[in-house]
């Protein structure tokens, strides 16, 4: 790019600028929408019931098999600026909500893709930008009008186990929808705070294990730790345990500073070696005069330290990792002990029972801490017949668990399989007669890229896709009903409250916000500079 | 301003791949199809073993016909192919037999699976008639096994009928009877516990395999120190995870400096009796066997030779955790307390010879569920399969005693599951019912297989079976000895359900994972040297 001051020299203002590549303008949009659609149409395949898996093998030739939107774009490796905004879009629904990864990029997607034919039409991008501000509005408002309530209570939980089922749907543990997302309400409510409708889900723990098959998997009451006991003769069961949480090793202590220590006569020699012992010793007797009944350290023991446990009859585990350490923490009320010194019986946490298991056949040892005196943990324990799956199960619960807080939040719902979406499109189409100007366009833009959920979800289902979906308007326009959506599982109704579909209102706002945000970041970049030959 | 340079529909790194629909579901099938192709031919009393050779020394094979065996030391880079090689690991880590089953299952059934894509049926319709077809085989399966958790006399007979037809398709078939014997009798020892740790399994080249023969009590593959009592009766051990080599100050950073050798006389001489020290406080526990993990050094070795103390040096971490199992000893690193310390026993502690080697055996222990099986054999690649497939055998067989389910083998069950689908494939409407009788067929492969790796006309006798079964002869077989279709009851064929149920279970689910892929993306291979 050359520009000349006012003596006519050239002046640069971009540094090596013949290294560097740039799209200015209407040019520089359509790559970037190209790029964004290009994300949306690989993800759409995952839309819904019928939706597929894709595989990723990542650098190391290690194999993902995935249907959640936010864990393909984060592993697929994407190297264009535009597709990596629509990665951490997705993560950004994922964070909030945790489902609805895969829509919201393919809305956003739409959402540009419609914009390309305004662009055409010669509709500067602020304008277009302006009206999809406008139009997200008008959905949401018509979201809320569309919304229904769902009551539970810790009892009768049934309507919260039917709003996870939505979202198990569309995952490989569909197979054993009912168990699995009975397990995830459960788990949620028995860490919830339904008065002040707050979930912690750091309370809830998943713990995967391959063997058996998906419907194994179980709601355990309490912690598990993959661990042993430090040596194979101490107890395997505690009852009443009081636990002692050390975040330093059973061995002499390392000084961080370097430091040479010299012996050069017998003397130094004993003395040293007196030291040492009794290094051991008082770590253990500090850990036995506080009261405790088991430790856990997150480090290693030294052989001697070891066995002095084992004499001194204290059941210890080694190298628990941080988190579960915390975890165990928060659920037995121990505090995190640094230093042997600072162990106090205050500082202890308690537990019921503390029992070692095998669980499964192999020989793998997981240690239980049930009944923790603080507060309600629980683990998921998640099987299945390979890792990928026990992988892909651990993912598709997190899943259900986050649809469950979101409901308790705020239990307000609307229609799923693409119900919300059309209801939306036609309210918009409507409100887009009486708005004039440009931005009438912008919103029947949106309205038309709404329609993206429904018509991937009724593609993928295998029906005629276009004539589905404009069925389902006419039938929403002529009955008034908000409730019918596709029918992707031909049960016969594409009423939706009949097929208890549904999704969180919340997850839905959240989509629309997030899409048309990005959306109207996107059509805003209107020069991209970048280095060639980097390559 | 060149344009030609963004390419903006390609969105991935450099190296990154896509596959995606048709093409991924080809690789897929493909990859998956060659990987069950290939251990097919392992199937059965009469499949063929494989040489396994490592890239880096190509003397160092293995021959084998042991499914997760085989499937874990090939490489392979296809996705598809690594999840069936994973299901293979599970089958193996969860029951120990049916490893190659189940990745022949999964394979058949992705072959069946390919023929419906290409008649233009979903795979989310494939799916369901999947699932469909194994809830039916399943429940199936279940109904016709017997359960003998009351009749404990006849379950022993059973066991070992069911260890023969394991030990039938590796390489124990000659002495089977032999090796079931040896598997049942070391099971029924450990009371239903299905900790294989205290059954071990010990090599020693030379002799033949028919010469194997189990040991009771405990054998350890080392050596008693020189000059030390040979025998002991009564024996009280120690059992010790300690330095006896030299003990060195643990505290970080200390090191020893001198500037005279008469002070390095004195501190080695201060060693020395640290360590006596150390070694008379061991054999102040009022010990006559003190066994280590760690090496021993002459010194002290000598100081226990003097005190009348068998001393066992460098017993490896496995050895010390199943002594401390197996003498009831509890495993000592410090040795100020000797009050408070356990000690394992033994009636008897002796050297005895198998082959040329000497070994010690320790008889009479606080856990008579410990016994050792010697295994005989002219090669190391002999013994190693041999050890392989008796713990195949020795894992099916303690899960039975826990879960003494029986169902008929020799390619009765499969049949048996395939025509309760066919049947229910008949009141299914729609594209499901294809599916279905997709599934049943895939069944139906598995002993056909079976029998063309021995040789015969796979589909005339498959055939026949089916007829039989047709006409209600629900305990009929293919005898793969005898070539001809029986009754399965009479050749004594049977197998746990547990292996059954883990194959059918395992190798539908690996398939529809597989099924529902449509877009496979390859990232870069991380490259290597770059740092």
């Amino acid at each position: 790019m050359l520009r000349f001051d006012s003596s006519g020299k050239p002046f640069i203002i971009i540094r090596d600028q013949d290294q560097k590549e740039r799209l200015t303008g209407s040019e520089a949009r359509k790559a970037n929408i190209l790029a964004a659609m290009t994300v949306a149409n690989l993800m759409k395949t995952s839309i819904g019931p019928l939706g597929m898996d894709k595989i990723l093998v990542d650098q190391d030739g290690e194999v993902t098999a995935t249907n959640d939107g936010a864990t393909i774009l984060k592993n697929m490796q994407v190297e264009n600026p535009i597709a990596k905004l629509l990665v951490e879009l997705s993560q950004g629904q994922d964070d909030e909500i945790g489902d609805g990864t895969t829509s919201v990029v393919v809305l956003a997607g739409a959402l540009l893709e419609e914009s390309l034919s305004l662009l055409e039409k010669g509709i500067h991008p602020s304008k277009i930008s302006e009206g999809y501000e406008k139009a997200c509005d008008i959905a949401v408002k018509h979201l809320l009008t569309i919304c229904d309530k769902i009551e539970f209570d810790k009892e009768n939980y049934e309507s919260l186990v039917l709003s996870a089922k939505t979202s198990l749907g569309s995952k490989i543990v569909n197979q054993y929808t009912d168990k699995i997302a009975k397990i995830s309400v459960e788990a949620v409510l028995a860490v919830a705070d339904l008065e002040r409708k707050d979930v912690r889900f750091d309370l809830i723990k998943l713990e995967g294990k391959t063997g058996g098959t998906l419907g194994d998997t179980e709601l355990i009451d309490g912690i598990i730790i993959p661990k042993n006991f430090s040596h194979p003769q101490m107890p395997k069961q505690i009852k009443n345990a009081k636990i002692a949480i050390l975040t330093c090793p059973f061995e002499p202590p390392k000084p961080k500073t370097g430091h040479k220590l010299d012996i050069d006569s017998v003397k130094k020699y004993k003395e040293l070696l007196e030291i040492e012992q009794n290094y051991f010793k008082e770590m253990t007797d500090l850990v036995k005069k506080s009261g405790a009944t088991l430790v856990l350290c997150q480090w290693g023991f030294d052989d001697e330290a070891n066995h002095l446990l084992l004499q001194k009859k204290l059941p210890a585990v080694r190298w628990v990792s941080g988190t579960d350490i915390e975890l165990i923490a928060i659920a037995t009320g121990a505090r995190i002990v640094p230093r042997f010194s600072e162990l106090t019986e205050k500082k202890l946490g308690k537990a019921g029972m503390v029992i070692e298991k095998s669980i499964g056949t192999t020989d793998e040892k997981m240690i239980v801490i049930e009944k923790c005196s603080n507060t309600k943990t629980v683990t998921i324990l998640v099987k299945g017949g390979n890792k990928m799956v026990v992988e892909e199960g651990k993912r598709s619960i997190h899943d259900a668990l986050c649809v469950t807080r979101n409901l308790i939040k705020d239990n307000r719902i609307v229609y799923g399989g693409g119900a919300a979406e059309i209801s939306c499109s036609v309210a918009l189409n409507k409100a887009s007669k009486e708005i004039t100007g440009i931005e009438q366009y912008s919103i029947r833009a949106f309205s038309q890229a709404l329609l993206s959920v429904p018509i991937a979800l009724a593609s993928n289902s295998g029906l005629n896709s276009l004539e589905a979906v404009s069925e389902i308007q006419l039938q929403q326009l002529e009955d008034k009903k908000p409730f019918l959506g596709i029918d992707c599982l031909s049960k016969g109704t594409s009423n939706m409250k009949e097929q208890n579909v549904f999704d969180t209102l919340r997850g839905k706002i959240q989509e629309f916000l997030l899409a048309t945000q990005m959306a109207k970041m996107i059509l805003k970049i209107d020069d991209i500079i970048r280095p060639t030959g980097q390559y | 301003m060149s344009t030609e340079a963004f390419q903006p529909a390609r969105i991935l790194n450099q190296g990154s791949t896509q596959e995606k629909a048709e093409g991924a579901r080809l690789s897929n099938f493909i990859g998956a199809i060659a990987l069950s192709d290939l251990i097919s031919t392992t199937l059965g009393p009469k499949g063929m073993d494989k040489i396994l050779q490592s890239p880096s020394n190509l003397l160092d094979s293995t021959i084998t016909n042991d499914g997760a065996t085989i499937l874990g030391s090939i490489q392979i880079s296809n996705a598809a192919a690594k999840i069936l090689i994973e299901i293979s690991k599970v089958q193996d880590d969860e029951i120990g037999d049916g490893t190659t089953s189940v990745v022949v299952l999964a394979g058949e059934l992705l072959k069946e699976a390919e023929k419906l894509i290409h008649k233009r049926i979903h795979p989310q319709t494939i799916i369901k008639g999947f699932r469909l077809a194994k809830d039916i085989a399943l429940k199936k399966l279940r109904s016709v096994s017997q359960d003998y958790s009351e009749n404990q006399e006849e379950l022993k007979k059973y066991l070992k009928k069911i260890a023969m037809t394991i030990f039938s398709t590796k390489i124990l078939t000659p002495y089977k009877s032999l090796f079931a014997d040896l598997a049942v009798d070391s099971i029924l020892r450990l009371k239903g516990s299905t900790n294989l740790e205290s059954i071990q399994i010990l090599k020693k080249t030379g002799g033949l395999l028919k010469e194997s023969y189990i040991e009771e009590g405990f054998v350890l593959d080392k050596k008693i120190g020189v000059g030390q009592p040979k025998r002991i009766e009564n024996a009280k051990i120690l059992v010790a995870n300690t330095s006896m080599d030299y003990d060195k100050i643990k505290i970080f950073g200390s090191r020893v400096v001198v500037n005279s050798s008469s002070k390095l006389a004195e501190i080695e001489e201060e060693e020395k009796k640290k360590m006596l020290r150390k070694c008379q406080k061991i054999v102040d526990h009022g010990i006559n066997v003190f066994i280590n993990r760690q090496l021993i050094y002459n010194l002290p070795e000598q100081f226990f030779t003097d005190n009348g103390v068998m001393s066992i040096e460098h017993a490896d971490f496995a050895g010390i955790e199943r002594l401390s199992l197996v003498t009831g000893g509890e495993i000592v690193s410090t040795f100020d307390h000797p009050e408070l310390v356990t000690l394992g026993t033994a009636k008897l502690i002796e050297e005895i010879m198998i082959g040329e080697d000497k070994l010690i055996r320790f008889s009479g222990c606080k856990e008579p569920s410990a016994c050792t099986i010697i295994l005989r054999g002219s090669s190391k690649q002999i013994l190693d399969e041999a050890e392989r497939s008796l713990h195949d055998g020795l894992a099916v067989l303690s899960q039975m005693v826990k879960n003494p389910k029986i169902v008929l083998g020799a390619g009765c069950t499969e049949i048996i599951m395939a025509q309760a689908i066919e049947e229910a494939a008949k009141e299914t409407s729609g594209k499901i019912q294809i599916a279905m009788e997709s599934f049943a067929r895939a069944l139906t492969r598995i002993p056909t297989i079976i029998a063309n790796n021995a040789g015969y006309d796979a589909e005339q006798l498959v055939s026949e079976l089916k007829t039989k079964h047709y006409k209600g002869n629900n305990t009929f077989g293919i005898d793969v000895m005898g070539g001809k279709v029986c009754d399965v009851q009479k050749i004594g064929v049977f197998e746990s359900l547990l292996v059954k149920e883990g194959m059918l279970l395992k190798a539908s689910e690996a398939t529809e994972m597989i099924l529902r892929v449509d877009t496979i993306m390859n990232s870069a291979p991380r490259r290597r040297g770059m740092n």
